[in-house]
């Protein structure tokens, strides 16, 4: 594998709960461009995973690169500067902003940085934020919902919203959180159209993902996790002849 | 060596109060999850059973002073002791340790009326409107009890039996330079027998293990098909009597005054914080410690060298704690520590 | 849920500065329009907004905000006693120093959120206070107060040649005494100053984050704002608006004392800006003026009064309903204060705005159009 085009590298990174090892001898890269899915039965430590990647847990050992930096012991907020944004399971939006709001606020954060003490401007009047937050919303199809509150959205819009948040900052980074889980198969479809499009703009993406046909109607290539380990890395084709991963998911779902 | 016997007497029994009124602070929050502002307020409406009782029983008549024999000259005497000239004077000066009897059912009363009527309502509500509301009741309850009893601190007398000094030091074998109030040692062994008590109470009865299950995790029981809702109320009883009960004997350390009970709460916060929120082992042992540590800070010799160090150390410590190790001394790690 | 324009802005601006300034005429018959209790609506008025954009805003529940006050009232008189009788002077002393007071104790309280936040608070309000009586005597005068003396310096005032003689001097703005009426003016020109800035920091980015904060606080991390500081400007920022209002307090009447930072007072600011509406833009002020206002009535009132209401009715009811009220009256004003804590945050969390907005709501149709249109739309999606 060539080192030089890869951006995020997770690497030898252990991670234990109370002698329960969550994640064990992680090794991991993800190349510039590339949709990267991590699949696994539950408890393999997916969810973990994109934890440590993102600095909401501090792994015991081991270390998290992204472009060259380390995010091991960075503040969240600290990461997401940097270009990685993640987009979470249970739909983390500002319930009591409107929609339009919600979307402003991350595209602000990537202009202005992680703090700016400007008083006196108007924050409706920012209008090139405002024109990309909508051109956002008409992308994940709630474009004409921009005046409503966030908090009144169906859970399904929700996750719509927060992955237009995410997108909005055009992270160079992406980690979704199963982005269809609870949706209804339509909307499952939308999603994945809408995910494809985006793949087309060259955005890097990890994904964590229960539903196959999302995975492989998505990914470049697959990791696999069982029991805190990779058993498999390669490309979907490998990954759906391994016969260790068969058998990581006997009975569990089909592969 | 009897200086600092005497500051650790000294804290000991102040820092009996802070524990019990922060046993029922963290007992409350542990279980219900609520924040009461107005739970130094019952320590204060605890204090004031004492002061009612003691002017019920002395309720006085005008009778005939014998004593004076050129003209009629009448006294106030105590309708008790004039009616029962001798188990009359006992009872008025027993006041303060029957008013427990009378604190017990009271506060249990108003401990049950408070959380059925009141604090239920605030379960799932944010804590700063827990903390609004509660406040706002500590006000009331504050004022009302100034307009019956005035704002001035009103006296109350421990049982002439107990009204002197032990001879302390000559215990420990110091000679006799530590004597000590024994209705102070009463108070201590007080707190200490209730903090016991409740201690018993939920470790070694079915209900007490529910609760305790319930502060380790409010879902789960919950998903075991406990009510623990309903024990709830007893719980916010048991909490109202320990405050009231610690600020009926009080009475005689602290003549009690209606805004006693805002100063008690801040310090009992104080208190909880640095024990650990939830945790009751940390409030008592915060609760003396903090006692103590006041208590060593008033010494001249300390305020010598740092001035004004008694009237803010409790507050310096909180907010060191609060900053190097949020979970208190005791409270379990990940439990309410942003 | 409408969007707020900048034209919907500056009308509001406009018509509260109307109203501000035309206290005297329009609380005429409410016997409320002399000029004392008018600079405290106005004093308390700016309390109460520059607290709204801390709790307001952001949602973290300061119950220390009254030692800033307290700051502002002792910088501003020690400003008359040093410097000079000019309030202009007093006024930015106050602001910086009480800024610098909220930086210190917002720097520290603001490690620690929800009740946590709140005791911080708390402790180093009672800290201040204490102290305040005891070790700071030299700074604060103690239980007497801080009070103006002929022996004061004053030296600004000494160079420009203006001589003390007999009386204690007064405080003025360049030349114009600040007592009465031209007091509450200044009080009022400011309180519409304090609250225009206060708009333009709701409306602006800033604003919205402490709105995001306040909203969902994890997010902002994770969408890559470092919270901290914004939490911080909002405290320093509400802390100086709370130096502001202590500073006018000594302008108006050159007198500071620790009581002013009790938790009292600043359980009484919390509740002016929920009574009013916390979060909203005018809703503090209309808490503020409320409080004061019935705090003046209420405070008046004794049995005589009572007993005089009561007159017409037979002489049994008149007693009971005489012993009732007087509950709530004179000394007791602070239960009928508590009462309405009370009933403010059972029945209506939003405040009087809120109020309002529901009356309104029961008037027009239009609320529920909105919701129609969202699930129109929502469905037209999937």
């Amino acid at each position: 594998m060539s080192t030089e085009n890869v951006v995020l590298h997770v690497a030898d990174v252990h991670k234990s709960f109370a002698g329960l090892h969550a994640l064990s001898d992680i090794d991991l890269s993800v190349r510039e461009g590339e949709t990267h899915a991590i699949i696994g039965p539950n408890g393999a430590g997916k969810s973990t995973l994109l934890n440590v990647c993102i600095g909401r847990l501090k792994p015991d050992s081991g270390h998290v690169v992204f472009d060259g930096e380390n995010l091991t012991g960075k503040k969240p907020h600290q990461i997401n500067q940097l270009g990685v944004v993640r987009v979470f399971q249970t739909p983390e939006i500002f319930p009591e902003l409107d929609l339009l709001e919600n979307v402003m606020v991350p595209i602000l954060a990537k202009r202005d940085g992680s703090f700016k003490l400007n008083l006196f401007k108007r924050f409706s009047s920012e209008a090139e934020v405002r024109r990309q937050a909508e051109e956002t919303l008409v992308d994940v199809g709630l474009g004409d919902l921009g005046d409503i509150e966030a908090g009144s959205l169906s859970r399904g819009d929700k996750r719509r919203l927060e992955l237009a948040m995410g997108l909005a900052q055009k992270p160079r980074l992406l980690l979704l959180d199963e982005p269809t889980a609870g949706m209804a198969r339509h909307d499952t479809n939308a999603t994945i159209d809408l995910l494809k499009r985006i793949k087309a703009r060259g955005m890097t993406k990890v994904i964590i993902e229960h539903d196959m046909h999302v995975v492989f109607s998505l990914a470049d290539r697959i990791s696999v996790l069982a029991g805190g380990r990779i058993i498999c890395q390669g490309t979907p084709e490998e990954v759906k002849g391994d016969p260790r991963v068969k058998e990581a998911y006997l009975g569990e779902e089909q592969v | 060596m009897d200086a600092i016997l005497l500051q650790i007497l000294n804290g000991l029994d102040k820092g009996g109060a802070y524990a019990l009124i922060a046993l029922g602070l963290t007992l409350v929050f542990g279980t219900l999850g609520v924040v009461n502002f107005a739970h130094g307020a019952l320590f204060m409406i605890g204090a004031f059973c004492a002061v009612t009782l003691q002017k019920l029983l002395t309720l006085s008549t005008k009778v005939k002073d014998e004593s004076i024999t050129f003209f009629d000259a009448y006294k106030e005497v105590p309708i008790l002791s004039a009616k029962f000239p001798v188990v009359g004077p006992i009872i008025v000066d027993l006041a303060v340790p029957l008013a427990i009897l009378v604190a017990i059912p009271v506060m249990w009363i108003i401990g049950l009326v408070m959380e059925r009527g009141l604090i239920r309502h605030f379960y799932k509500r944010a804590h700063a409107d827990q903390i609004l509301v509660t406040f706002g009741l500590a006000i009331i309850a504050q004022e009302v009890v100034r307009h019956y009893f005035g704002a001035n601190p009103i006296p109350q007398l421990a049982p002439a039996v107990v009204s002197g000094s032990a001879n302390v030091g000559s215990w420990f074998g110091l000679g006799d330079n530590v004597v000590y109030p024994w209705w102070r040692l009463i108070y201590l062994a007080f707190a200490g027998i209730i903090i016991a008590s409740v201690f018993a109470f939920l470790q070694f009865t079915t209900f007490g293990m529910v609760v305790r299950a319930g502060m380790q995790d409010r879902e789960m029981v919950g998903m075991l098909g406990i009510n623990i809702q309903k024990r709830f109320a007893t719980v916010f009883g048991i909490a109202t009597v320990c405050a009231g009960l610690a600020g009926v004997m009080y009475t005689p350390i602290l003549p009690p005054d209606y805004h006693m009970g805002m100063d008690f709460l801040v310090l009992s916060f104080v208190v909880v914080v640095v024990g650990g929120m939830g945790s009751l082992g940390g409030a008592v042992l915060a609760g003396f410690l903090l006692g103590i540590l006041q208590s060593f800070a008033s010494m001249n010799e300390v305020k010598s060298i740092i001035p004004g160090i008694d009237q803010i150390i409790i507050y310096l410590v909180a907010v060191v704690v609060l900053l190097v190790r949020p979970r208190g001394l005791m409270g379990r790690k990940g439990v309410m520590e942003d | 849920m409408t969007r707020p324009t900048a034209m919907g802005d500056w009308i509001l601006f406009i018509c509260f500065s109307v109203v501000v300034l035309a206290m005297p005429f329009w609380l005429a018959p409410f016997g409320a329009d002399y000029p004392d209790l008018m600079q405290k609506f106005a004093i308390f008025g700016i309390f109460a907004i520059g607290f709204n954009l801390l709790f307001g805003l952001t949602g973290y529940l300061s119950f220390g905000h009254a030692v800033f006050l307290g700051v502002g009232s002792y910088a501003a008189v020690w400003s008359f006693k040093l410097l000079t009788m000019n309030i202009v002077p007093a006024m930015i002393f106050g602001i910086i120093v009480s800024g610098v007071f909220a930086f210190l104790i917002g720097f520290i309280s603001l490690r620690r959120s929800g009740i946590y936040f709140s005791i911080l608070t708390l402790a180093f309000a009672q800290m201040s206070y204490n102290l305040a009586y005891s070790v700071l005597t030299p700074i604060t005068n103690g239980e007497t107060g801080l009070q103006l003396t002929l022996q004061d310096a004053r030296s600004l005032d000494a160079m420009a040649g203006i001589e003390v003689t007999r009386s204690l001097p007064s405080t003025t703005l360049f030349g114009i005494k600040t007592s009465g009426l031209p007091g509450f003016y200044i009080c009022a020109v400011v309180l519409i100053i304090a609250f225009f800035i206060a708009m333009r920091i709701t409306r602006s980015p800033f604003g919205t984050m402490l709105r995001a904060i306040k909203s969902n606080q994890t997010r902002m991390s994770y969408t890559g704002f470092n919270t901290r500081p914004y939490l911080l400007w909002a405290f320093v920022i509400s802390g100086m608006y709370a130096g502001l209002a202590g500073s006018l307090m000594a302008v108006t009447d050159p007198l500071a004392g620790a009581e002013r930072m009790q938790w009292t007072a600043s359980g009484e600011v919390v509740l002016m800006t929920i009574l009013g509406g916390a979060g909203t833009l005018i809703g503090p002020f209309i808490g503020a003026v409320f409080i004061k206002y019935f705090e003046n009535i209420f405070s008046s009132f004794n049995e005589q009064i009572l007993h005089r209401f009561f007159d017409a009715l037979p002489d049994g009811l008149e007693n009971v309903l005489v012993s009732v009220t007087s509950l709530f009256v004179g000394e007791g004003w602070h239960l009928t204060l508590g009462l309405m804590f009370m009933i403010v945050v059972i029945f209506l969390p939003g405040g009087i705005m809120e109020g309002v907005r529901r009356i309104g709501k029961l008037f027009s149709r239009k609320p529920e159009k909105v919701v129609a249109k969202a699930v129109e739309a929502s469905g037209a999606q999937s």
